[in-house]
């Protein structure tokens, strides 16, 4: 059995048609990145996908869970993660974990904190309120509150947006963890890089429908060999960015 | 859904007791106002008794107003943030999230309440009331902040800005204004004051000045119950229909 499966999902608002039959499938235990522009149906997709949208056709299922059917055992599989860091910024980083454990039912929600502030190197801020976080820092710790209550599957809807290039570094090494766990996840993405750098398989969301689906390897074959040119290496920005600044992905 | 409602209710706490000054800022209209018809406006109202008593009423109606502004903010900021949509995904009970914050408000509008009846009594609020006076003048309080943060739910919830989240409450802060809740009815002209003897705020400042005074409250509490309840019961089903709507 899959851990995501779609077939054929339709959306529109409106007159605008987001999503025109979007179908893929994934792996137990598997990254797959949805690689799309702005406005391209990522966020549609998955707020479907997590029951906090109906769609208008089509059917998809998490961990054997419909989500037209059995809204309620799909919430049990599953952790959103969204596109903004969904922390309590007035509470703590160990009040935010232990609210989601205790509503998770966790027999010891203090132990859960503790662990996964451990984990996500939070443990020397745990006692300080999450408003005083860098963005990196609250990003963590918004991936380490959908940990709670070990779910089957993972969404992380641009995880990266909006931070610096020592976040996004932070976060991919959080993320590029995960999977080592065993979850599954599913993560959106509007940089090539990032699907890259993370994702185990890559599917292209275009026009409101999948027009490619593969591994990084697979998708490349898709194209025309190489021809090969030689051109001189430059450092990227980004590199050079990180040079300067002398940063290593230690927390700020 | 009593513990998950518990839950939620003790982070919204945690957000009050950390930035204790939203009680302080609620309290500061109803009281300027207070003060202000009591020795500015008050010698110059015609009253054959204690018109601090007579005020006191209409003054908690409008802090409760301005209170539950902070309801449907809390609620609107849950949302923008994502931790509505968190709570949403959650398999938690799905009317917990907005109860906790029903819960939130109750409490934190009668700990307000509470200090604006402790300046009451050094302007010279002297009820009259005895245990049971007293038991159903803060329940009808109870009953009209339950129905107004239930109202409040659905700008929370709906508002597409912090400013529309928030601004259902002017009218709400307004209509004691016209009501007998400063002045006796009988000198408005026709039209308002037929307003004002129709709309529930004169029924329910009528019932609870009554009740606090120990006099009988006729036919006024049956007509603020009835409009509580059903201003309530209408504003919880709104409410708990567009929260667990899916999105269209």
């Amino acid at each position: 059995m899959h851990a995501i499966q779609v077939t054929d999902l339709r959306k529109s608002f409106g007159d605008n048609a987001v999503l025109k039959g979007v179908g893929f499938e994934v792996q137990r235990g598997e990254i797959f990145a949805l690689l799309g522009s702005n406005g391209a149906g990522k966020t549609t997709t998955i707020n479907i996908l997590s029951t906090l949208l109906k769609a208008d056709g089509g059917t998809a299922s998490l961990a054997g869970h419909d989500v037209a059917t059995d809204a309620a055992g799909v919430r049990r599989a599953i952790s959103l993660t969204g596109q903004f860091a969904a922390v309590d910024e007035i509470l703590t980083g160990r009040e935010n974990l232990e609210l989601i454990a205790t509503l998770r039912r966790e027999a010891s929600p203090r132990d859960v904190a503790t662990g996964l502030l451990q984990r996500f190197g939070l443990a020397d801020a745990a006692d300080r309120r999450a408003s005083t976080y860098s963005g990196g820092m609250r990003r963590r710790l918004d991936i380490a509150m959908s940990l709670v209550g070990t779910p089957e599957v993972i969404f992380l809807d641009e995880p990266t947006t909006g931070l610096d290039p020592e976040g996004r570094l932070e976060v991919w090494k959080t993320v590029k963890a995960l999977a080592d766990g065993g979850t599954t996840i599913l993560l959106t993405t509007q940089t090539l890089d990032e699907a890259e750098a993370l994702a185990d398989r890559i599917a292209i969301l275009h026009g409101g429908v999948i027009i490619a689906n593969g591994t990084l390897s697979e998708l490349k074959a898709l194209f025309p060999p190489a021809t090969v040119e030689y051109v001189e290496k430059q450092p990227t920005l980004e590199e050079i960015f990180l040079a300067i600044t002398g940063s290593t992905t230690k927390e700020a | 859904m009593f513990r998950d409602t518990s839950a939620l209710t003790g982070r919204l706490m945690k957000q009050i007791l950390r930035s204790p000054d939203t009680i302080v800022t609620v309290a500061i209209t109803p009281l300027a106002l207070f003060l202000l018809f009591r020795y500015v406006f008050g010698g110059a109202i015609q009253s054959d008794g204690n018109y601090t008593n007579y005020l006191l009423p209409g003054i908690l109606c409008i802090t409760v107003g301005s209170g539950v502004a902070y309801t449907a903010l809390r609620i609107w900021t849950d949302k923008q943030k994502g931790i509505t949509a968190r709570f949403q995904t959650m398999p938690i009970s799905r009317s917990a999230v907005l109860w906790s914050h029903v819960v939130t408000s109750v409490v934190s509008n009668m700990v307000t309440a509470a200090i604006i009846v402790a300046v009451g009594f050094a302007m010279g609020f002297r009820p009259h009331a005895g245990i049971g006076g007293w038991l159903g003048f803060v329940g009808v309080l109870l009953l009209f902040t339950l129905a107004l943060t239930w109202l409040a739910v659905i700008p929370g919830l709906t508002a597409s800005s912090m400013e529309g989240a928030s601004a259902f409450s002017y009218p709400l802060i307004f209509l004691p204004f016209l009501s007998s809740a400063f002045v006796p009815t009988a000198t408005m002209p026709g039209p308002i004051r037929w307003f004002a003897e129709n709309q529930p705020v004169t029924a329910v400042v009528q019932s609870m000045r009554a009740l606090v005074e120990g006099d009988p409250v006729g036919n006024d509490i049956w007509i603020a119950l009835a409009w509580l309840v059903g201003i309530g019961a209408i504003a919880y089903v709104l409410a708990i229909r567009t929260y667990n709507r899916p999105r269209a």
